[in-house]
């Protein structure tokens, strides 16, 4: 076959680019090179004529013009197998925690889109035992879902709460442009909880070539959907995927194409959706709920990423201040799923919401200098204790116990009639002196 | 013989082929991979090469691979067979599509398969054939030779699905032989044809027709005056539709822009919807699939799934058919315009659309317009609106298609190229605001920044002055916001009130609960004339904080007076509390 065929003289570097000339290959086809900077895989990502660019996922440092490239003639490829778990790899599927490589079971990644006749309604709430989660914006299984978050939040200490306290069969988790510590930090937490023995993590940190960024979410979510069709209920948590956008934008830069949004790519939105939308809810088999943190750069929501990113999920949580805000964040799904917990649910929600908003309006009332009257004194001692006990992140309780936290820290300060639940309930819930 | 090609170059979904005959702009050719053949057309031609984007993704593609041209432009299949479907934005029905991919593996199943087409209608079906021409009759494209029932199309409550002459024929053509009344399926000859000159063709229920060009076989097109009615009532009064008119509903994201598309894809009166998911989540096709089936439609007594056609290409589903989905919409959309029907079509989004061209221009090097977009996005947007209108058909009927796109503008920001490509080509601006759906008060279209150019469902004088009362309210509502509730007068102060009251009993409208998602025509009349009566009038109160109490006091009946199923025993009773709520307050004028 002409496809072992050795080629050694490499055109064109540029960035993570390299054009030679080559016979016979095939689009997408992965190739590895071998330099004086080492060995590497790379991917075809354009054939024109007898010119084949290849993207060299360790990056084109010390990739020298006389290179041996061979064309294996298969697509990039994950492995697959339960042995999996516990482990850690490169976005490029490299152990990194030192133990043996995996090969078994090899699947192409970036596969078709799911048919949506075969998809089914979301319909099961997934616990987080965290209140702002389960009570006010309930997570359901195979939703998508981004933290939006400044740089700085504690979003990574979240997504390890999640991680250890979501029922779920399986986590995956997807570094992007990871600090090393972070992901130690990361990894750490996990192992001492024990949920280290149903995670796989695929983590390329900042110091990493650029290419295996963005490879990491087309691995993961690829491990994550056999998972899902063997009948696991998978969670995938993916982290940061400004980072992976910012690895789209560098090289479709590298490669001259013409930028349409601050630099990123005209595709941006196709490309994050690609990804977003293999959570999923299989009809008869598993599934796959995604989480993803997104970094605002600046704070700013109308930036291209969380901004395409928010037309593609569904719903979203903002992180500020080390806490899940109450106003801005939104699961668009919740609605399918807590009509069914307790009956009180959603009336504590929207009551507990709305006195909260009031909070907000006094406490700027204050800050103006106005007179407090009776009411203003109640809200703010309410406020607080909202914030207190519901609002922290390190609160962790069930949903059921978070509801009875709700009544309790109502009728602490306010009377029965004066939180617009309607008498029913309130008769039924409302703790007694 | 059709002309075959070579692949010279694979760059993403853009492939370059070398061809060594003629071949068309736009014609469909396939990329030959093994056993499988990968749909594309051909969207710049030079030389000698063709540059074509493929419906599929590219992975495996090589040099020298062979494409073979079909000499044909994209098409959708028309005929009966098309309602309740779930197409994909080439018009493959997507359970089909799941049956014959089971066929690979159990996993196979929920996957779209590269490079498996299945036909638009089905071909197995025997539908029931009445004759309504004769032989010797002569007819011209567009014609009708017969019927079929089809669903909702049961001659009862709505005519037979009517067989047309196929739109392509130029000419009066006289009919040889018609096929007596029986069962056939789409592909069987049904009538034989014959042009003036003497050439014979063979006529099926099934027709192709190019999807990016117009059906025109109509007498003229006519001035949308007729108000569409959608039940939604802030559109219906202060922004409505026409029949056979454009309208366009830009909004961030979580503005509501998909459940209004719903909302309005149940209740509006019109013969047929179809909605065409174009790059949106699939989450929500999934919802509308669960939901419409279980809803009655007012009109037909039948199922809503029985109107409606869903083309589907959610944003994970390659990008070129996103480009190809809401072309087959508007396609299906004529053909049922041409029986004389009242069709329309909703697509979300169009930005998604207008992302796709960018794509495909950025591949093809153009030299990029504003924000990376192509210079033709303008024109392609105003074409594609320019295929909704009513027309007067050549019997005589009159059919419409009505065009409602969604538009997601980056920040939400309608200065971007999209947005401002498609208010200059619509009737009506539906402005979703971030500001209203944060303050929960949906449906979030901006009372002030929206407008529409047709007709009202109530008399403009009236609707002028409900708006302007939302205007000065608006304006005292943000001099307040500096000078406090201390520093406005107490008519000022009234004004500002009764805008609020105009906004939360009228403007807002509950999408999920029973009685108050749809408010039709009807209903719609007698409620606004309590609201009038209610900002017409002077109230003789003398303080803010008893004005505040009327106003939410009024305002509590009236929601609960829009919650009542019209013309009830309590809907009259609370009728009349209104009424008497208002003139013991003040003095009616």
């Amino acid at each position: 076959m002409f496809n072992n065929k050795v080629y050694h003289k490499i055109d064109a570097l540029s960035g993570s680019i390299a054009t030679l000339r080559a016979e016979g290959v095939k689009y997408n086809e992965i190739a590895e090179i071998e330099s004086r900077a080492g060995t590497s895989l790379a991917q075809v990502i354009k054939l024109d004529g007898p010119n084949v660019t290849l993207q060299i996922f360790a990056g084109a440092r010390g990739v020298d013009t006389a290179a041996k490239v061979r064309f294996i003639g298969e697509t990039m490829k994950v492995p697959f197998s339960e042995a999996l778990l516990g482990r850690a790899f490169t976005g490029s599927g490299v152990p990194r925690d030192g133990g043996p490589a995996i090969t078994e079971d090899p699947s192409p990644i970036g596969q078709p889109s799911v048919n949506p006749a075969k998809r089914i309604m979301p319909h099961q709430m997934v616990r987080t035992n965290i209140p702002m989660i389960d009570l006010f914006n309930t997570l359901v299984k195979s939703q998508k879902l981004p933290i939006f978050a400044k740089a700085g939040e504690p979003y990574n200490e979240l997504l390890a709460r999640i991680a250890l306290q979501a029922d779920s069969d399986v986590i995956v988790i997807g570094g992007m442009g990871l600090k090393y510590d972070e992901y130690l930090k990361l990894r750490n937490t996990l192992d001492k909880s024990g949920a280290l023995a149903k995670t796989v993590m695929f983590v390329h940190t900042a110091a990493d070539p650029t290419v295996e960024c963005k490879l990491v979410p087309d691995v993961s979510l690829a491990v994550a959907e056999k998972f899902a069709l063997k009948g696991k209920d998978v969670l995938v948590l993916l982290t940061d995927m400004t980072s992976f956008a910012d690895a789209m934008k560098e090289i479709a830069i590298t490669m001259e194409q013409i930028p349409s949004n601050r630099g990123y790519p005209g595709d941006l939105y196709s490309q994050l959706a690609s990804r977003y939308e293999k959570a999923v809810d299989f009809d008869g088999a598993g599934s796959i709920t995604i989480l993803a943190v997104t970094t605002m750069p600046g704070g700013d929501v109308t930036h291209p990423v969380p901004d395409n990113t928010g037309y593609i999920t569904e719903g979203q949580f903002y992180l500020s201040n080390g806490r899940i805000e109450p106003f801005g964040s939104l699961s668009r799904l919740k609605q399918q799923v807590n009509k069914n917990t307790r009956e009180d649910h959603r009336t504590i929600m929207d009551a507990m919401i709305k006195l909260y908003s009031q909070y907000k309006e006094t406490v700027e009332k204050q800050s103006m200098g106005f007179k407090m009257s009776a009411w203003d004194q109640k809200l703010l001692k309410y406020g607080a204790a909202f914030e207190k006990n519901m609002m922290d992140l390190s609160v962790n309780i069930s949903l059921e116990d978070a509801l009875d936290l709700g009544w309790k820290i109502l009728a602490d300060n306010f009377e029965k009639g004066e939180v617009g639940i309607p008498s029913k309930l309130a008769d039924k819930f409302w703790p007694k002196a | 013989m059709t002309t075959k090609g070579k692949i010279v170059a694979v760059n993403g979904n853009m492939i370059t082929v070398a061809f060594d005959a003629a071949v068309a702009q736009n014609e469909v050719g396939y990329a030959v991979l093994g056993d499988m053949r990968l749909m594309a057309e051909i969207v710049r031609v030079r030389g000698t090469r063709c540059d074509m984007q493929v419906f599929e993704a590219t992975t495996d593609l090589m040099v020298d691979d062979t494409v073979e041209f079909t000499g044909e432009l994209l098409a959708a299949e028309l005929g009966p067979g098309m309602l309740a479907q779930v197409y994909d934005g080439l018009q493959n029905p997507l359970a089909g599509l799941a049956k014959e991919a089971a066929k690979i593996s159990k996993d196979a199943e929920y996957f779209l398969q590269r490079g498996m087409y299945l036909p638009g209608l089905p071909r197995d079906v025997k539908w029931d054939f009445h004759p309504t021409a004769k032989v010797g009759d002569k007819v011209v494209a567009g014609e009708g030779v017969g019927w079929v029932t089809e669903g909702i199309f049961d001659n009862k409550t709505m005519p037979g699905h009517k067989i047309m002459v196929p739109f392509a024929l130029k000419g009066a053509y006289t009919i040889k032989d018609l096929a007596p009344a029986g069962d056939y399926t789409v592909t069987d000859d049904i009538a034989t044809l014959v042009s003036p000159d003497g050439k014979e063709v063979k006529m099926q229920m099934m027709q192709r027709w190019p999807v990016k060009v117009p059906i025109k076989c109509f007498v003229e097109r006519l001035e949308p005056t007729e108000t569409l009615e959608t039940t939604v009532r802030t559109i219906d009064t202060f922004f409505p539709v026409a029949v056979g008119g454009t309208y366009c509903i830009p909004g961030p994201f979580g503005a509501g822009k998909t459940v209004l598309q719903q909302t309005t894809a149940k209740y509006a009166k019109v013969d047929i919807v179809i909605s065409a998911a174009c790059g949106e989540r699939a989450g929500e096709v999934v919802e509308t699939l669960k939901e419409f089936p279980e809803i009655k439609d007012p009109k037909t007594g039948q199922s809503l799934m029985k109107r409606t056609i869903i083309i589907c290409n959610t944003s994970s589903m390659p990008v070129a058919s996103r480009e190809a989905s809401v072309y087959t919409a508007v396609t299906l959309a004529e053909y049922f315009r041409q029986m004389g029907l009242n069709v329309l079509v909703l697509p979300d989004s169009t930005s998604r659309w207008g992302q796709a061209m960018r794509e495909l221009s950025g591949r093809l090097e153009e030299i990029p317009g504003e924000e990376a977009f192509p210079a033709y996005l303008e024109s392609r947007i105003a074409a594609f609106y320019e295929r909704a209108g009513r027309v007067r058909l050549k019997d005589g009927s009159f059919g419409s298609v009505t065009i409602g796109g969604t538009v997601s503008p980056a920040g939400g920001n309608f200065d971007e190229p999209v947005t401002q490509a498609t208010l200059k080509v619509v009737g009506g601006f539906h402005g979703l605001s971030r500001a209203r759906s944060d303050a929960r008060r949906y449906p979030a279209i901006d009372p002030l920044d929206s407008w529409s150019h047709y007709n009202s469902v109530i008399e403009q004088d009236k609707v002028e002055k409900a708006r302007a009362v939302l205007k000065k309210g608006n304006e005292i509502g943000q001099m307040m916001k500096v000078v406090g509730e201390e520093g406005t007068s107490l008519a000022d102060f009234t004004t500002y009130l009764k805008a609020e009251f105009l906004d939360a009993v009228y403007l807002q409208q509950n999408a999920f609960s029973d009685s108050d998602a749809t408010t039709p025509v009807e209903r719609q009349m007698v409620i606004f004339a309590m609201v009038e009566k209610a900002l017409a009038s002077e109230y003789n109160i003398d303080t803010k904080e008893d004005t505040r109490r009327f106003f939410l006091d009024l305002q509590q009946t009236f929601i609960d007076w829009n919650d009542k199923p019209f013309r009830s025993e309590e809907f009259n009773a609370l009728e009349a509390e209104l009424e008497k709520k208002i003139k013991e307050a003040g003095n009616v004028q």
